[in-house]
């Protein structure tokens, strides 16, 4: 190498180095700046990774509720400033960030999340703190931290329901596949105790490791054991493969109706909607859901993102969560977290879902149950729902059979 | 480093670390040093096995974990008071399994720190030195062992918390990790152990075993017909570098209050191997300095530019391979010289090997 | 259900057959482990997607000639950029070619979107067909005839075209090669650019069975590694009878087990194999020393 190069690529480490030593935060706690005209909000999902397929639109439609609010004057006459966190698909990453948010860019509340590692990754920094998340996925239940914020559904408002529906269709024989991480296993936990108790029977139970695209063995197998139905709680990639397998093989969802918790509208185009149409999903909300709180957000996001872009679930949780903490600030009259959790108590929206309300006992939203049916044209049309909000109950403490699951 | 008077330097470095740094730094930005630190101790054990040795591993991760889980398992049955890990609750598991018992016990939580990395690494290298698979088969494999470990991990919900992995971690002997003299007193700990592992692997280089292990890495059949056993010498260097990885996964757990299989798959086992190749994998205080540098420029490029970070990171990588191939401490440090080979002088089975 | 497995197996083993085709040119021949071979066949898959705006259900068999030549030229141009410099010290290219799978990876998305895009299979490729207790899907026949026409083509590249024969010189002795008037430094260029295409060929062929996304390099390049060493360095043979060994593997073990177990036992069967053969299966004979 040049003497040159060599020697300008010494000068830029020695920079670096001085830029590592010069760059150390404050201190003590100061450069809060809640104060001043805006209100920092954190947005912490993964942008990088192998989750970022998921949560780029999460983080997309927030920044939207973000603007739309600003739009509108902003909180206690301020506007709100997102400082967003890339948090990589790696759960140790997502404490550093929220921590970063928390001590370093002072920020009112974060918003972000998805994988049940990435949030109980997270919890003990909030906890430790005393800060505010708000978590935009439906996810396994069996927790309520005092500084979380669930607008996703637990258990009881999506997974029970789908069974529910089941049942009610008269399917007996159930097969679980699942991607092996905790919201399938503690899911297919509760599935199990649900089945023995409803005269439903489970006759196979099958794992798959994240990011799995290899269904042809697994498909085999459900062939071979002719459940009536499957429920899927596969995540993300693997849904394709597994989707694109089973039409391949020739088994419709005419045979073998799928009821899937983790496949919304966004993975409907990933899969290609001719692999899924007429199979189940069960949500809290669909592009289609009707109501004048819905055509707004559709039309706003197709707005500003694209005409052939999408609306989801999770999307929409994470949507709700701008703006019901939004609510409790304003109620609060403050962005003190204790005033804002005492604020947001029985707050009720109507937002693209329906009515949402925060229940004042574990900070959970009710939430209409939704079974819907996939169309030939992609999108979802619903089938049944719950007729009104249910109650959030994340340790099933309503259910009999559900005792000595947690 | 003779140049500068090395004991001199090292003591000084000693010191800013001590007692200058924690004064300067606030809380936040002491935990993540000490994270840095921790991938600095793995990059001393790369420098030897790699850097020294030749083995390209790209499965630190995976002795990474043992060490870390081996402690985490100590601090979540000492969290949980005599009851059950959060973990197994959700995951319906109703007694202790068997295999955790023991790690209630410190001393035998702390001895498998060292020693369950330290063992696998020995039954792998023995396993594949003997066979002489090396350079480009032995990366692969170790990669692959990264894989598959992960697999694993994430299959036994029960017994090591999923993909989860161990969190919400508070108290590490005594210290509450929540407060801000327990993470300080942890950060020293963790500055105490690099040093000392620091001080050892410089003894290492420095022995007889160190030029042998350097003589195997430029010509392991000469050294074969000089009568000595490249797949001990390869195998020991292996297993150094696996404690070594085991200990700073272990402290990891109290400096960062998480072990989960994130941190232990390809792409973290690769990241562990980057901060070596661009501090220089031939100069352990190169390895040390790059670790740091390294995963400190993801902090700060990822907090400039969340949405295209990658990006930099890429071609940081790309920079150091081109311009500085022995890393930052190439670019100074002239003497020693590797041997330029050319692949045109260059047969299959070399290229192969290497 | 077992001469199912066996089937699946074999139609598994020739997706591994695809996706380490590639690597045994870059990998096996030059000594480059190209940890953007996962990004070349990402950049096939995403040429099906683009081919889809114009040649609608046909974009698969439109695509492969158009995705071979992508591949190629990404290849090519990493060669000639970056890899060139980098002869014989193969496992600095893995670190090198690391940096250019992440910007390959957030180009990806910056380009196309984080979330998966849909590729549609054409009519001719849907369903499938039931012989002998035996269910076949049309899209796993492709698959396997696409990996069998890969494997001949190469075949005979290698051993009835000149260029081939060249190629062949260069990876057995190179000196010699070099000073009986092969230029070298071309040979590597067009060795680069078939192993690059073969990935591109192979995104294509994926898009039929799995996702569209950013991530999809990273799922595929470990199998794809471990086929081309378990076979061998450089061995067309070798890598055949891997991945199909690899594929009925598999099949069964996650037949009476489940998958995460079968990618374990995947990977302890190719360690003990490596005692027997640390070379691989096949082994280029040489007079060299070390």
């Amino acid at each position: 190498m040049a003497p040159l190069a060599r020697r300008g690529l010494f000068a830029l480490a020695t920079l670096t180095l001085l830029a590592l030593a010069g760059c150390s935060e404050p201190a003590k706690g100061d450069s809060g700046s809640s104060s001043g005209d805006t209100i920092k909000v954190g947005i912490l999902h993964s942008l990088s990774g192998t989750m970022s397929i998921s949560e780029v639109t999460v983080q997309k439609s927030e920044l939207m509720a973000i603007d739309e609010i600003n739009a509108a004057g902003g909180v206690l006459g301020k506007k709100l400033e997102p400082v967003v966190e890339d948090g990589a698909s790696d759960w140790p990453t997502f404490a550093e960030k929220a921590q970063k948010l928390i001590s370093k860019d002072k920020v009112a509340t974060v918003f972000g999340g998805w994988t049940s590692a990435s949030r109980k990754a997270m919890l003990p920094v909030f906890e430790r703190n005393k800060a505010l998340l708000w978590y935009p996925v439906q996810y396994e239940g069996l927790e309520s931290s005092p500084y979380i914020f669930y607008t996703g559904a637990t258990t009881n408002q999506q997974i029970i329901p789908g069974l529910d529906y089941l049942k009610q269709q008269g399917k007996k024989k159930i097969f679980l596949v699942g991607s092996d991480y905790v919201f399938p296993r503690t899911a297919n936990k509760e599935i199990k105790a649900y089945a023995a108790a409803n005269g439903m029977e489970i006759i196979g139970e099958e794992y798959t490791p994240l990011g799995h695209t290899e269904y042809s063995t697994l498909v085999n197998k459900l062939a071979a054991a002719k459940p009536d139905a499957v429920f899927n709680t596969l995540n993300g990639d693997s849904n394709v493969a597994f989707f694109k397998e089973l039409k391949n093989k020739g088994i419709s969802a005419d045979t073998m109706p799928t009821v899937s918790v983790s496949v919304a509208e966004e993975e409907v185009v990933g899969i290609g909607k001719e692999n899924i149409a007429g199979h189940l999903v069960a949500w809290n909300y669909y592009q289609t859901t009707s109501g004048a709180a819905n055509d707004k957000f559709v039309a706003a996001f197709k707005a500003k993102y694209g005409a052939d872009k999408v609306t989801s679930d999770p999307m929409e949780a994470g949507y709700n969560a701008v703006y019901l903490w939004a609510e409790a600030v304003k109620k609060a009259g403050s962005t003190d977290v204790e005033k804002v959790k005492a604020a947001a108590k029985g707050i009720s929206l109507d937002l693209p879902e329906g009515k949402v309300t925060i229940d004042g006992d574990n900070q959970h939203v009710y939430k209409t149950a939704r079974i819907g049916i996939i169309r030939p044209d992609g999108q979802i049309k619903e089938v049944w729902n719950s007729g009104q909000p249910i109650k959030p109950d994340p340790y099933l403490k309503g259910y009999d059979w559900a005792k000595g699951l947690s | 480093m003779r140049r500068f008077g090395g004991p001199a330097l090292f003591v000084a470095a000693l010191l800013v670390m001590t007692l200058v740094v924690p004064n300067v730094l606030g809380p936040f930005r002491l935990q993540l040093l000490g994270k840095y630190l921790c991938f600095a101790i793995v990059a001393v054990g790369i420098a030897i096995a790699w850097g020294r040795g030749g083995m390209l591993t790209l499965g630190q991760g995976v002795f990474f974990g043992l060490g870390g889980y081996a402690m985490g398992m100590y601090l979540k049955l000492a969290d949980a008071g005599g009851g059950l890990p959060d973990f197994m609750v959700w995951s319906g598991v109703d007694s202790l399994p068997l295999v955790w018992k023991p790690f209630a016990n410190p001393a035998f939580a702390l001895a498998m720190v060292v020693l369950l990395p330290t063992a696998v690494a020995v039954l792998l290298g023995l396993l594949v030195f003997r066979q002489r698979v090396r350079g480009a088969y032995f990366a692969v494999l170790s990669q692959a062992l990264a894989a598959a470990f992960v697999i694993l991990l994430v299959g036994q919900q029960g017994l090591t918390g999923g993909t989860n992995g161990l969190t919400n971690i508070q108290f590490f002997f005594g210290l509450d990790l929540y407060e801000e003299s327990g993470q300080r007193l942890v950060y020293l700990v963790t500055v105490g152990v690099l040093a000392v592992v620091f001080v050892l692997a410089w003894q290492l280089k420095e022995s007889r075993f160190g030029k042998l292990l350097v003589a195997i890495r430029d010509g392991e059949d000469r050294v074969r017909y000089l009568g000595y056993d490249p797949a001990v010498v390869k195998t020991v260097a292996f297993a150094f570098s696996a404690a070594l990885a085991g200990i700073a996964g272990a402290l990891f757990v109290p400096v960062v209050g998480i072990m989960s299989p994130a941190e232990l798959g390809i792409v973290p086992s690769l990241a562990m191997l980057i901060g070596v190749a661009i501090g220089g994998r031939y100069s352990l205080v190169g390895a040390v300095v790059g670790a740091v540098l390294y995963n400190y420029a993801e902090t700060s490029l990822s907090e400039a530019w969340p949405s295209g970070w990658k990006y930099l990171v890429g071609a940081l990588f790309i920079a150091v391979m081109v311009w500085a191939p022995r890393g930052l401490a190439g670019l100074d440090l002239k003497k020693i010289e590797i041997k330029k080979i050319d692949i045109r002088k260059l047969d299959l089975k070399k290229v192969a090997r290497r | 259900m077992i001469a199912n497995q066996f089937v699946t197996g074999l139609s598994i083993g020739a997706v591994l057959l695809l996706i380490a085709l590639g690597l045994t040119f870059t990998f096996g021949q030059m000594g480059v482990i190209n940890m953007a071979h996962g990004e070349f066949i990402m950049a096939g898959a995403y040429t099906t997607y683009l081919v889809q705006s114009f040649a609608g259900t046909q974009a698969v068999a439109v695509a492969l000639p158009i995705a071979f030549v992508v591949g190629g030229v990404m290849g090519l141009v990493l060669e000639r950029l970056l890899v060139r410099r980098f002869y014989g010290r193969p496992l600095d290219t893995l670190l090198l070619t690391w940096g250019v799978s992440l910007i390959l990876q957030q180009a990806a998305i910056d380009l196309f979107g984080a979330p998966n895009v849909q590729v549609s299979a054409p009519g001719w490729l849907r369903g499938g067909f039931h012989a002998a207790g035996v269910d076949i899907a049309y899209n796993r026949l492709f698959i396997m005839a696409l990996a069998a026409a890969g494997v001949a083509g190469i075949w005979l590249y290698l051993t009835r075209l000149s260029a081939g024969r060249r190629m062949r010189a260069v990876m057995q002795n190179r000196q010699l090669a070099a000073i009986s008037g092969v230029a070298t430094d071309r040979v590597d260029q067009l060795t680069f650019f078939i192993g690059s295409g073969l990935a591109g060929l192979a995104g294509v062929a994926l898009t039929l069975i799995g996702p569209v996304g950013p991530q999809i390099g990273t799922y595929y390049i470990v199998d794809a590694f471990l086929v081309v060493v378990a076979g061998g360095l450089g061995q067309l043979k070798g890598a055949v009878v891997a991945a199909v060994a690899l594929g009925l593997l598999n099949s069964y073990v996650e037949l009476w087990t489940n998958a995460s177990l079968a990618k374990v036992v995947a990977f302890a069967v190719i360690v003990a194999f490596l005692q027997v053969r640390p070379q691989g299966l096949f082994v280029l004979r040489s007079r060299a020393l070390s």
